[in-house]
């Protein structure tokens, strides 16, 4: 089914999507699953990491082709045992998506009661990790770029990242301070060939959401498959080769 | 020398040794690198992460500890990561000099290699009480998690705090095959690729997994180093020749990549894509198919890497080198200091050699020529 839908949107991204070495974060919940799905629909090469171990080796045993790994991106001792086996098992990358994410505090809070450790938390997944895995991966992208492939890393942000809302503050802190990296890092990493994006999925029908927001009518909340299928199209129009995408 | 004990990977009083096409011996700062380059060269590096491949366990038929130090693998393929020739020792761990480690139990075909989470039988038994090959019998996902989780970086005695698997990895680390740090990419930090390029050099990079550089036993470290595969991909291979048609220079970073490209040359009579298995030995005979300098750590007399910079200078002017890296406090091993090695434009010329001394470190700020 998913499949289905992308094949209506642009029928140039369902070859380009073949092989396609991609790595996803948060990868058994919310978007970060209908991605994992999507992709692996699309015939790419998914490793998806998501701390939960056994909900790591039920996505593994529904979908064969996907490679899990159990790991925790806001502790930085587990990084590099995050990296190794993302380019140990898909022999390279080209495309991260760091997309687990923590809402600090729950259920949310004003920032003056928000406690610290809820605050750092919030640092550590939504800023720090994604940095983190970014930098220990970069030598793998900028790899790819130099043999003619168009490496990119996507940040998913939020519109907290912009919009000063209460009760918001950790996770629209943390997510404006991932949103400025992404903005960054493209202009930084230009000279390798690796793109940085930050992407706002909208409110989705979440498990996340439903933490924040218990009371949201989840019919009004966007489906992470829709949201998924969105982002791989954004995706597509970074990754094709610009001859083709100018077609 | 001096031990380098901190894996600080580029410290900012880094020194950088300059043995010159011409003879001269120039002390710089290892962070001018760039400005040794002229617009139109190719600078070569070894982009392979570092597997934490030091494995502890137990050898299941004795009961007895071991570390199983993994050496070599068949190819750089990410999907060979179920056999690997290996150094094992007896109980103890890197706090011990390497040359001072006991034995490993008998070792016979068969064994079994209780590895943490990870279960390893031995298949081959290569010449040495110590040197075997295993096989890992567990899913590929779960020896990838294995190394990932149980592997510690392999580490010798002159750091005495232990390694974390990012002290190891280069900047540009990608695919995780070597077994040691392809340490001359230390040097590499992103704003030197970007200077470097600005001057109008090219950047490429070749996978080479980078073995290990001691096993404590002098009759195995005369085997070293031991085969290694690698791999140049068709784009590295197209830049290295454009440079080249040119008339640029090619400037390998470390002493992999000098073994690979010089591997590949002489199995192609030119530089070409290649994935393979160096089984090459770089040395005063060697006559250099591609190579045109080193940046490389700076290596005592004896060593395998050592030997491999006679081919690009006489043993004279190595001797040279030595004297002013032992004279001027240089650090040595893998986060030391460098040496940048021009191929010398005789070698069998008796050059006069001029050493330029500007003493960038410590309380030692001299600024001289000697004429030697």
């Amino acid at each position: 089914m998913a499949t289905e839908s992308v094949e209506t949107n642009k029928g140039r991204e369902l070859t380009a999507w073949k092989g396609i070495r991609v790595a996803v974060t948060g990868g058994t919940s919310g978007l970060g699953l209908a991605l994992v799905r999507m992709l692996l629909d699309l015939e790419a090469r998914v490793a998806f990491i998501a701390r939960n171990r056994d909900r790591v080796e039920r996505l593994v045993r529904e979908r064969a082709d996907a490679r899990g790994i159990t790991g925790d991106v806001s502790q930085k001792g587990d990084i590099y045992l995050i990296a190794i086996q993302i380019l140990g098992e898909l022999g390279g990358l080209d495309i991260l998506i760091n997309n687990a994410s923590s809402l600090g505090p729950v259920p949310l809070a004003p920032l003056a009661d928000t406690s610290c450790a809820d605050f750092e938390l919030a640092l550590q997944t939504n800023v720090l990790g994604p940095f983190r895995l970014t930098k220990a991966l970069l030598g793998a992208l900028a790899a790819t770029a130099r043999e003619g492939g168009r490496p990119l890393v996507v940040n998913i942000s939020s519109d907290a990242a912009i919009s000063a809302y209460p009760n918001w503050g950790a996770y629209g802190a943390s997510k404006a301070a991932l949103h400025h990296l992404s903005g960054i890092w493209n202009a930084e990493l230009a000279s390798q060939g690796i793109q940085v994006i930050s992407w706002d999925p909208g409110d989705m029908d979440t498990p996340l959401h439903a933490v924040a927001v218990p009371d949201a009518e989840p019919t009004a909340l966007k489906r992470p498959e829709d949201a998924a299928r969105e982002l791989i199209s954004e995706i597509a129009d970074h990754i094709l080769p610009v001859t083709e995408a100018s077609q | 020398m001096i031990p380098a004990g901190v894996p600080t990977q580029r410290p900012p009083d880094a020194r950088l040794l300059v043995v010159n096409s011409g003879g001269k011996i120039i002390d710089m700062l290892r962070a001018s690198f760039p400005t040794l380059l002229r617009s139109g060269d190719i600078v070569v590096a070894n982009d392979a992460a570092t597997l934490p491949a030091s494995l502890f366990g137990v050898h299941k038929r004795t009961g007895r500890s071991i570390e199983v130090r993994l050496a070599g693998s068949e190819s750089v393929f990410h999907g060979d990561v179920r056999q690997f020739s290996a150094v094992v020792f007896g109980e103890g761990n890197y706090r011990t000099p390497t040359e001072l480690r006991p034995s490993p139990p008998e070792l016979r075909l068969g064994d079994t290699l209780q590895l943490g989470p990870l279960t390893a039988t031995v298949l081959q038994l290569l010449d040495h009480p110590r040197f075997v090959r295993i096989r890992f019998e567990d899913p590929s996902a779960s020896i990838w998690e294995g190394l990932a989780r149980h592997g510690r970086p392999i580490q010798y005695s002159h750091i005495s705090t232990p390694l974390a698997v990012w002290d190891t990895w280069t900047p540009i680390a990608g695919l995780p095959v070597a077994f040691e740090p392809p340490s001359a990419g230390f040097a590499l930090d992103w704003c030197t690729l970007d200077a470097i390029q600005r001057r109008g050099v090219d950047f490429a990079t070749i996978t080479h997994a980078a073995g290990i550089s001691s096993t404590g036993d002098a009759e195995l470290d005369a085997r070293l180093p031991f085969d290694e595969p690698y791999r140049i991909t068709e784009s590295a291979a197209r830049s290295i020749q454009l440079a080249r048609a040119a008339g640029g220079r090619l400037i390998a970073i470390g002493t992999t990549v000098v073994r690979a490209l010089e591997h590949a040359v002489s199995i192609h009579g030119w530089l070409r894509e290649t994935t393979g298995v160096a089984t090459n030995r770089i040395g005063t005979a060697t006559e250099l198919g591609v190579v045109d300098a080193i940046l490389s750590g700076t290596h005592e007399p004896g060593t395998s890497h050592h030997r491999l910079l006679s081919a690009f200078v006489d043993q004279r002017t190595l001797a040279k080198m030595d004297q002013v890296l032992q004279q001027h406090a240089y650090r040595t091993h893998e986060f030391g200091d460098s040496v940048f090695v021009e191929k010398s434009r005789d070698r069998a010329a008796d050059m006069e050699l001029v050493v330029f001394v500007t003493g960038y470190r410590h309380d030692d700020v001299l600024t001289k020529a000697i004429s030697v």
